[in-house]
């Protein structure tokens, strides 16, 4: 059985329909265990102190606001190839759980930027690298907002993530390249989870699982909606046509 | 609540606002999906009676002409 | 393909409205800035390059909607796709018209804007030279914004949204470029990145412009 099949959205609809409520509870357990952990049961760090513990919303979150766009970037080339209709709406869906994710990345950012550079904003690499990436996310999702037929939009949209894709990659290096004069070695490297203390790493990989688990889960319902609402528009249509 | 001493405000901050916005999102997410998950169940169950309006109002077409050329 | 860059040429200076308007604004912006930041002059020194870039960038985003947009709506468009000319070489031209047009102009401006901002002496050579390498790339950015929003109404703001994003590595290079340079460091590594980014975008984007010019025509 071919991962093709579930291309198809008929197909779709039935597993994810099954799957749902086990990747629901899978989340629940990863993402509050993790959580839970983290928030409770880690101690303070020698430097950090108690604000530590935002390593456990800003990693994981930082972590998904990449990924959604490679996921993005990987659907709209399978859409654009073989016009697989699940492929592209997955991507729709993705998008703005990704921007969310990259919001909650920039705030977390700023707010553990703020003790420890004494600054509400630096113009930190990373930080910046995100502002760019949720500018990306905000563009495209204004342009599956502007077009009105839908296949047109999804061929747009997802020319727009390749070409953003690589200058996105291309900004990476230019923003590092631009902040280098600035925060040598202050900047937040400690979303690398080798550099951080076993007893800090075992609940960052659980509320890892949790945000991918709840990344996965909110991109599956997501698609699925997007899946119906494409139904819908294709009945009122007809229905329209008909009268 | 565990003690967070001096950085008490920036962890409840950043937390604060992260499960804000997660609720958020998954909330929005729920939201739509079961307004589009009804709006298409109106909209099917619509297109159910117009078709089944429709084949009814086709059979009794049917059985008008079968009647008139019976008469005719 | 030569008969569509003259044409283009033409209407560009005719209408009037993004060749001029584009300078203007260009100088507006930099007589803005002091009233802004203050009129000290070192303060203006050190801001210079950067601005300019940035005015640069700005001047050049304000025509381009209009790029595709009268093709568009008197349906010379579709006949370009029809036409034996490839669609990659339609919008290269409407891009190195916007460039003729816009960018060029910018980059003779700007040494005389660099003026009234209290440019370094060197940065009146590097300056010039940032954007001669960098507004190619920001005509061929902008043609692709302009491509994807082409058949989107009044969709100005969407393009700049879409684009400005995508002008970030241009900027940041290029204003690096004139910023080294006018300071006296050595610019020219960076001077051959910007003008690399414009390569690559002039030999990439009009295929990503047209595909999506291909999707609107639909």
């Amino acid at each position: 059985m071919s991962l093709w099949e579930y291309a198809n959205p008929k197909k779709f609809m039935e597993t994810t329909g099954w799957l749902l409520p086990w990747l629901t509870a899978l989340t629940a357990l990863t993402l509050g265990g993790g959580l839970v952990w983290g928030f409770f049961l880690t101690p303070d760090a020698d430097r950090f102190g108690s604000t530590v513990k935002i390593l456990y919303v800003h990693v994981p979150s930082a972590f998904i606001a990449i990924n959604a766009w490679v996921m993005m970037l990987v659907t709209s080339l399978i859409w654009l190839v073989r016009r697989h209709h699940v492929s592209v709406l997955a991507a729709r869906a993705a998008a703005p759980v990704g921007m969310v994710m990259t919001l909650i990345a920039l705030f977390t950012g700023a707010v553990w930027g703020e003790p420890m550079w004494g600054t509400w904003w630096a113009w930190d690499p990373r930080l910046t690298a995100f502002l760019i990436l949720f500018l990306f996310y905000l563009g495209y999702l204004a342009l599956w907002a502007a077009i009105e037929n839908p296949d047109t939009a999804a061929d747009l949209t997802s020319v727009l993530c390749l070409v953003g894709s690589v200058f996105a990659f291309l900004s990476r290096y230019a923003v590092y390249f631009w902040a280098q004069g600035l925060h040598q070695g202050a900047s937040l490297s400690v979303d690398r989870a080798q550099h951080v203390a076993d007893v800090y790493a075992y609940p960052l990989w659980l509320t890892m699982a949790g945000f991918v688990f709840l990344f996965l889960t909110l991109v599956f319902v997501r698609t699925r909606t997007e899946i119906r609402a494409r139904r819908l528009s294709a009945l009122v249509a007809r229905e329209r046509k008909a009268a | 609540m565990p003690d967070l001493g001096h950085y008490e405000m920036t962890v409840l901050l950043a937390w604060g606002g992260t499960l804000l916005a997660l609720a958020g999102l998954i909330g929005q997410t729920l939201w739509r999906a079961s307004e589009v998950r009804r709006a298409l169940q109106a909209q099917e169950a619509r297109s159910q009676s117009d078709r089944a309006t429709e084949r009814a109002t086709e059979r009794a077409a049917d059985r008008a002409t079968e009647q008139a050329g019976g008469n005719g | 393909m030569s008969a569509l860059l003259l044409r283009d040429l033409r209407l560009a200076v005719r209408a009037g409205g993004g060749f001029g308007l584009s300078l203007a604004f260009f100088l507006i912006l930099a007589v803005l800035v002091p009233f802004g930041v203050g009129p000290d002059r070192e303060r203006l020194a050190l801001i210079a390059p950067g601005i300019l870039w940035v005015g640069a960038l700005l001047a050049a985003l304000l025509s381009l909607d209009r790029l595709f947009q009268l093709d568009w709506e008197d349906g010379s468009l579709e006949a370009l796709a029809t036409a034996p000319l490839p669609m990659e070489g339609a919008v290269a031209m409407k891009a190195a018209a916007h460039w003729l047009t816009t960018g060029l102009p910018l980059v003779a401006l700007s040494p005389v804007l660099g003026v009234l901002l209290n440019l370094a002496p060197a940065g009146y050579v590097w300056l010039p030279l940032s954007l001669l390498a960098g507004t190619p790339a920001l005509s061929m950015i902008g043609a692709f914004g302009a491509a994807l929003t082409v058949g989107v109404k009044r969709g100005g703001l969407l393009l700049s949204l879409l684009v400005l994003p995508l002008y970030v590595p241009t900027l940041i290079f290029g204003a690096e470029a004139a910023r080294r340079g006018a300071e006296g460091l050595p610019a020219l590594p960076i001077l051959l990145m910007v003008a690399a980014i414009s390569l690559a975008a002039c030999a990439a984007l009009p295929f990503a412009a047209a595909a999506a010019i291909r999707v609107s025509l639909r």
